[in-house]
């Protein structure tokens, strides 16, 4: 459903500090699968429902936080452009291998954005071994597990300068920005983009520290999954941040949690069908927090202090 | 059937809470006890707003720290995140930033 050459953000690798621990959540909690390890140990998983080789990738480390994320773009053509385009940008572009530190990725191209974010991109992956059924398909062919997570869905990134990652994201990824909040000075203080019709691919508020996450958003189906997701968080006394609850921006019905290695995840479902006619909804920043909480009706401090 | 052990901790304010539960973290027992300037988040060692520093007592980590907030020297100065210890002693809790 790109709309623009850039397709969706296809590939998270985390870092997380107790590896078993940790990957039982994402397994039997989230509901992802497991599908290769890595010479050197990493774990990659994918959701029930994702036909590509893998999303999601979890890295033992000595602190949690963000690797690197992966968006997929439509064609060997746009990444070859993408690639000039990112250069010409004023971001060194590094070569990855097919086949190299992502089993069944093809070649990418990393490189560093402005919030201190290593960002990559791709045309090409397998298509996983277990997928969705793609002649007369059954709606899936394992039952979900745990919260049944569809897709990997989205990420929130704090960091410096985000007017800056904005407009990389606008001018080399071709994505758009359906909302935006800014400060009295008219400073952007977040920004949500996507290249599709979600209401947002990724999403950054401003920050002195570089290169944080606040957390990755995966998809559910329904509001009564939100239910079911609060359920499981509750009974594997995982930590809830905040909700279930609405955001009036994106329109998402939500829920925040921690994982055990202290990366916070977010479970949603619905949200609006972002289109780049549209108009732009801009958020006054003394608004944010009803923006974000909408039933609480104002900022809950958590969701701006903490970060890994 | 062994009798938890009960520990008392003291903050620098002079506030004291007790722990009586033996699978908690401090920032739990802290947290029920509504004491103690600390705000929580993950509880999983890996965001860091629970950093303390114990000033005296025994204590034992039962998961990881993220070193991004605790370094080896921060450790051997007894910082610690709370969520990732249990006391062994009674303890003293100081800022950690007050070293």
């Amino acid at each position: 459903m790109a709309l623009n050459q850039t397709l969706r953000p296809g590939l998270i690798q985390l870092r997380v500090l107790d590896l078993d621990k940790t990957l039982d959540f994402y397994k039997n909690v989230l509901g992802l699968d497991e599908v290769a390890r890595t010479s050197d140990g990493r774990v990659c998983l994918k959701t029930y429902d994702e036909f590509d080789h893998h999303s999601v990738t979890l890295r033992l480390a000595d602190e949690a936080g963000l690797d690197s994320v992966a968006f997929k773009v439509d064609s060997e053509e746009t990444l070859d452009k993408m690639a000039r385009e990112t250069e010409a940008f004023g971001y060194p572009v590094e070569e990855v291998p097919a086949n190299s530190d992502q089993p069944g990725f093809g070649r990418r191209i990393r490189f560093k954005i402005s919030t201190g974010h290593t960002f990559e991109l791709y045309a090409t992956v397998d298509l996983a071994e277990k997928h969705p059924g793609l002649k007369n398909p059954d709606i899936w062919n394992e039952p979900p597990r745990g919260m049944g997570v569809i897709r990997l869905d989205h990420f929130l990134l704090y960091g410096p300068n985000i007017a800056e990652a904005e407009r990389f994201c606008t001018d080399v990824l071709k994505m758009y920005v359906p909302e935006v909040c800014n400060l009295p000075d008219g400073n952007r203080l977040a920004t949500w983009i996507t290249g599709n019709n979600k209401p947002h691919d990724l999403a950054f508020v401003e920050y002195p520290k570089p290169g944080k996450i606040h957390h990755v958003g995966f998809l559910l189906q329904d509001w009564n999954h939100v239910g079911q997701a609060a359920d499981l968080i509750a009974i594997n006394r995982l930590k809830k941040d905040i909700g279930p609850t609405r955001h009036a921006i994106t329109r998402g019905q939500t829920i925040y949690f921690w994982e055990p290695s202290g990366n916070r995840i977010e479970v949603y479902a619905g949200g609006y069908t972002a289109s780049p006619d549209n108009p732009q909804r801009v958020w006054d920043s003394d608004h944010l927090g009803r923006g974000l909480f909408y039933y609480e009706g104002e900022m809950i401090p958590s969701f701006l202090e903490i970060v890994t | 059937m062994e009798t938890p052990a009960c520990y008392r901790i003291t903050l620098a304010s002079g506030e004291t809470f007790p722990y009586k539960a033996e699978d908690e973290s401090v920032l739990a027992a802290m947290r029920r006890a509504n004491a103690g300037p600390i705000k929580s988040g993950c509880f999983g060692g890996g965001c860091g707003i629970c950093k303390m520093r114990v000033a005296s007592g025994s204590y034992r980590s039962f998961k990881p720290m993220s070193r991004a907030h605790v370094s080896e020297q921060d450790r051997a100065n007894g910082i610690v995140l709370l969520c990732c210890i249990r006391p062994t002693s009674d303890l003293t809790l100081a800022p950690a930033d007050d070293t």
